[in-house]
């Protein structure tokens, strides 16, 4: 009722220009909205699993972005609809909590959507709907936990973490050397983990790609690597145990920031300014080489002047390199960064074993490699590959592989995958419902319903019967009452996961599971849609 | 009820078979259109910009061809950047690359139609890249250490990349310049201390190598034309007005008279930074930014040649000749490194006046000034002399070579073949298509080259059979010939990163089975 009468019968607006907004209500709205979460999610569907297909993005400026990772596509897509943008949000919670399972998710909500809508066909109440699926994410995280598996691994045995991110990569383009990278993923997270708090710091390992080369060629240096070359060419390529000044302050006549005016009306002081500038530069350079810097590594830019100085002088020295880079330069060094000339001291000074220039291809690319560090904390891996997309989708899937061995560091559970997990819940959950009186019952087995819609996927994309796998699978489980049967997707000719080696977080699983159903509640309380009319 | 809209507006999406084909159709269009300008007997295209001007460019360069392209469809961008990164890595074979990835995913589609599902075709095409690379890697020859047989294969390399290229005419003399100039690197592949001189006139077998270095200036009016034994100072300095730097400084007086003064001490100032540089006991001085007439006039006087205005790589390149170091400041005179040379002089080169050093100190760096009838000549010279110039250097570090002439791609063919014999499964069918899609590049040389290509390849394929042979496409005669006798060679490492990026990027495209477009950002009317 968007239009009221007053107590003197005269009509006032609830709902301005009626006719020019459009207006969904009840059973309307939440259809309409549940389709539109489930569009998104068919989009998604084919990407899952190792024999998943890619989707191929072209943003607005033409530029081209191919990828297999859940989140990327949503973020790119440019989806207009609002629950469209509820299901891109979910993905991306995923991403940044966990990092991985980002096409999981989706497809996982999306067929809660199904099944919640043949439920409100038969005259469910929603809000009925929703507390159902509570209950089941209840059961399902409360029986992941049972299932799951704790595995030991040390700093010096890794190998189950290897396997864990090779299950990761084996879904994406670099599934060809997924070994390879996942034992570089796995070095690097390693490298930089605390093992007594059991918690990594993601911001230590950078990610650095160049074009060129194989994606075999792809390596981790135990240092970092800029993008940067030194700033005057005839400086030397390479500095052996090197102490490196870093700065935040240019090589540059001082600007003060307040707004001030030097007046010269004398020859006498353009004279004294003269000679005042040119010991500036002198000074500055003084005080590096004083403290026995070898190696300058600044945020700012030189003076023509200050850089023949610096060559001068034989003080190498790097300009413009950014501020992220700028901190890991100084984490790794073990130095510190310093705003001031004057606070410069012997102290703050960073140490490297080498530090090297190095030439890629044929164009006049140089990057700066340092290297044996004096804290080795912080590491870079350098992607090399055939052309800038798969750089890219490199960079996202070891991003995704060093999420998944952080959080095994975390936590060291896990839970099989290829659909096992999936599976399982399900089963515990179908056994479970029936002990719950009243509607509640009907959502938990849609829940349960709704699970098994992952390995079906996975055995879709596969090229396998879905139906036909998933019943013999799903039996194959209550039989053996093990729950590391999943789907065989490589052909391999086992379906149980444990002799496959395909491992998937626990934490990872459970928040696919909490998130989806997170938001399919929230959809399904959605009764009125308002959308403002075209303009 | 139907979704009413995912997306936004003009935002479209393409599914599974209408998306790959729109990438397949792309992807192929691409590689014919860079098609027929593979081979020796290749054809050039004309490019005309639609920029200001609409400049013309005639080039048979691959990557210079598609990176002119505006193109829309997303799989052919791919190509596109393959091509660029070939052309950065190895900077040969650019054409090849996307012919090659063109190739596979035209018998990819007709994998795909035959109901075989592209992760197959992926693994198949994998497998089969490796064993090529195998292949290749059993048969290379590797001379690093006989001096004289590495630079006859530099030599024939250089040959084999340019014989396809505008300067097949003269190949054999820039072949010898290209190979002389890279081995002056002495192994570094930073191709900038080669510098090319491009000058309209004569013909392009005038061009010539030259030891020494050209800077193409000017000599300062009044200054001496010739030197010898000249101390060279190489600068980066402010002599127009050398302001004072430090900020908010700014004159500020009260009559005319102080003006003058202060003018006074700028001059003053500027003749001390003269007599400073002219104190460091130098017959030359060449800087990188402009020189003004008052100090271009001191040094006039001092008889020193002063030099303005030289290009930052031009200084680069000075500096690494001469051996001297690019200086900034001059306060210290005993301990900057300058540069020396036996002469500098004005040449002519046509009827443009340049600046030779010659008898340098360190022979790094060179010049090869190109001369033709015109610019388009010229400007294609100067990029198939800089692939000869690539492909070199990255050979002068990875040595091995290989035959040419189609001699690698029938060499990888019989062993992949090979392969799917032996592979049990569909994946064989993708293997063998692998095979026929590395056929296709002797086929198109020869079909460019107006040859019966159908006859020579089924020939080529039975000399391949007989264990070690050398056959190949000879284009010149029309007939299968021995690229060993006819000394055609290639770079392995051009091949190896043609093989890896086209099966790379024809992977990427098969692995895609959506496309979603978003609206195109709308760009301001500037009208």
């Amino acid at each position: 009722m968007a239009l009221a009468f007053d107590e003197y019968g005269r009509p006032f607006i609830i709902l301005r220009e009626q006719e020019s907004t459009t207006r969904l209500r009840g059973l309307d709205a939440q259809k309409a909205n549940i389709s539109a979460g489930v569009a998104v999610a068919r989009i998604l569907r084919t990407s899952l699993g190792p024999k998943g297909m890619d989707k191929m993005l072209q943003n607005p400026d033409g530029d081209i972005t191919i990828s297999n990772d859940g989140a990327t596509i949503l973020e790119q897509m440019d989806v207009d609809n609002q629950i469209g943008k509820l299901m891109v949000e979910l993905s991306r919670s995923q991403d940044y909590e966990i990092g991985d399972g980002t096409t999981g998710v989706v497809v996982m909500a999306g067929a809660l959507l199904e099944q919640a809508e043949r439920l409100l066909e038969r005259g469910i109440h929603p809000i009925r709907v929703a507390e159902g699926f509570e209950i089941s994410s209840r059961i399902a995280v409360a029986h992941l936990e049972q299932i799951a598996h704790k595995f030991e691994f040390s700093a010096t045995d890794t190998e189950q973490l290897v396997q864990t991110c090779m299950t990761t990569l084996s879904s994406k383009i670099v599934k060809r050397c997924k070994r390879s990278l996942a034992e570089i993923a796995v070095k690097a997270v390693m490298a930089v983990a605390d093992l007594e708090r059991k918690d990594v710091n993601l911001d230590l390992i950078k990610v650095e790609g160049k074009v060129g080369r194989r994606l075999e060629d792809t390596e981790l240096i135990h240092g970092i690597l800029v993008d940067k070359d030194m700033s005057h060419p005839q400086m030397p390529k390479q500095i052996e145990d090197a102490k490196i000044a870093i700065l935040t302050c240019p090589f540059e006549p001082p600007k003060p920031k307040t707004k001030h005016k030097v007046d010269i009306d004398t020859v006498e002081k353009f004279q004294t300014l003269r000679l005042q500038e040119q010991k500036y530069f002198d000074d500055m350079i003084q005080k590096c080489k004083d403290v026995g810097a070898t190696l300058v590594i600044c945020q700012w830019g030189f003076d023509d002047e200050a850089n023949h100085l610096l060559m001068h002088r034989n003080l190498p020295a790097v300009r413009w390199v950014g501020g992220v880079e700028l901190e890991l330069i100084a984490i790794a060094t073990g130095g510190r960064i310093v705003p001031r000339f004057q606070e410069l001291t012997p102290e703050k000074l960073g140490k490297a074993g080498l530090v090297r220039e190095k030439a890629f291809g044929t164009t006049k690319d140089r990057m700066l490699y340092i290297e044996h560090c004096a804290n080795s904390r912080a590491v870079t891996i350098f992607i090399r590959g055939g052309n800038k997309m798969m750089i890219e989708e490199t960079k996202r899937s070891i991003h995704d592989a060093l999420c998944v061995a952080r959080n095994l560091i975390r936590n060291n559970s896990i839970v099989y995958g290829g659909g096992a997990a999936e599976i399982s819940c399900s089963i515990a959950i179908e056994a479970a419902a029936d002990k719950y009186p009243g509607v509640e019952q009907y959502a938990i087995r849609a829940f349960a319903d709704a699970l098994d819609s992952v390995p079906m996927a996975l055995a879709e994309n596969s090229g396998l019967q879905p139906i036909e796998t998933l019943s013999a699978v799903k039996s194959q489980q209550i039989k053996d009452n093990n729950p590391c049967c999943g789907i065989d997707c490589n052909d391999i000719g086992t379906n149980d996961m444990r002799e496959q080696n395909v491992f998937e977080t626990l934490i990872g699983k459970q928040q696919q599971m909490l998130l989806a159903t997170q938001v399919v509640k929230m959809i399904l309380k959605i009764d009125d849609v308002i959308s403002p009319s075209e303009y | 009820m139907a979704v009413e809209r995912l997306f936004k507006d003009e935002a479209t999406e393409e599914k599974g078979e209408r998306a790959r084909m729109a990438s397949f159709v792309g992807a192929m269009a691409i590689a014919d259109l860079v098609k027929t300008t593979l081979g020796p007997k290749g054809m050039d295209k004309i490019l005309q910009s639609t920029g200001r001007g609409h400049s013309v460019t005639v080039t048979n360069d691959g990557a210079t061809i598609l990176k002119s392209l505006h193109i829309d469809n997303p799989a052919a961008k791919v190509l596109i950047d393959i091509s660029k990164v070939q052309d950065d890595e190895v900077g040969d074979g650019t054409t090849s690359v996307v012919v090659l990835a063109g190739e596979l995913l035209r018998e990819a589609e007709k994998l795909v139609g035959s109901k075989i599902h592209p992760m197959t075709v992926i693994s198949g095409y994998r497998m089969a890249a490796e064993c090529a690379r195998s292949a290749l890697l059993d048969r290379v020859m590797d001379n690093k250490d006989d001096a004289d047989k590495f630079r006859l294969d530099l030599m024939r390399i250089a040959m084999t990349t340019l014989s396809s290229k505008i300067l097949s005419q003269d190949k054999e003399h820039f072949a010898k310049l290209a190979v002389d100039a890279v081995m002056r690197l002495k192994g570094s592949t930073n191709l900038e201390s080669i510098q090319i001189i491009k000058k309209a006139g004569g013909s392009l077998k005038d061009s010539f190598l030259d030891e020494g270095f050209i800077l193409d200036k000017k000599i300062g009016l009044g200054q001496p034309k010739r030197i010898e034994n000249a101390n060279i100072l190489v600068a980066n300095t402010a002599m127009d007005t050398d302001k004072v730097k430090i900020y908010g400084a700014r004159v500020r007086v009260d009559s005319m008279s102080k003006v003058a003064q202060i003018e006074g001490a700028e001059k003053e100032k500027m003749r001390e930074k003269v007599q400073k540089i002219i104190g460091h006991g130098i017959n030359c001085f060449v800087n990188r930014q402009l020189i003004y007439n008052f100090p271009e006039e001191l040094f006039a006087d001092a008889g020193i040649l002063a030099i303005e205005h030289a290009d930052f790589d031009g200084i680069e390149r000075l500096a690494l000749v001469t051996g001297g170091e690019i200086a900034s400041t001059f306060d210290n005179p005993e301990s900057v490194k300058l540069g020396h040379c036996k002469l500098i002089e004005e040449i002519m080169i046509g009827e443009d006046r340049l600046i030779h050093f010659s008898g340098v100190e360190m022979g790094q760096a060179c010049t090869i000034v190109l001369r033709g009838a015109s610019f388009h000549v010229l400007d294609e010279a100067e990029r198939s002399l800089h692939d000869a110039l690539c492909v070199l250097s990255q050979t002068v570090n990875d040595s091995r070579v290989l035959l040419g002439g189609g001699w690698p791609e029938m060499v990888m063919a019989k062993a992949v073949d090979e392969l799917a014999r032996k592979t049990p499964g569909k994946k064989s069918h993708a293997i063998e298509a692998f095979s026929r899609a590395l056929l296709a590049i002797p086929t198109t040389i020869a079909d460019n080259a107006g040859l019966d290509s159908a006859e020579l390849i089924a020939q080529l394929r039975a000399e391949h059979h007989k264990e070690e042979s050398n056959a190949g496409i000879d284009v010149i005669t029309g007939s299968v010939g021995d690229m060993a006798e006819l000394g055609i060679s290639e770079a392995f490492k051009v091949k190896q990163a043609v093989l890896l990026s086209a099966t790379e990027a024809a992977e990427m495209i098969l692995r895609v089975d959506e496309i979603i477009t978003c609206a195109p950002r709308r760009r301001e009317d500037r009208m």
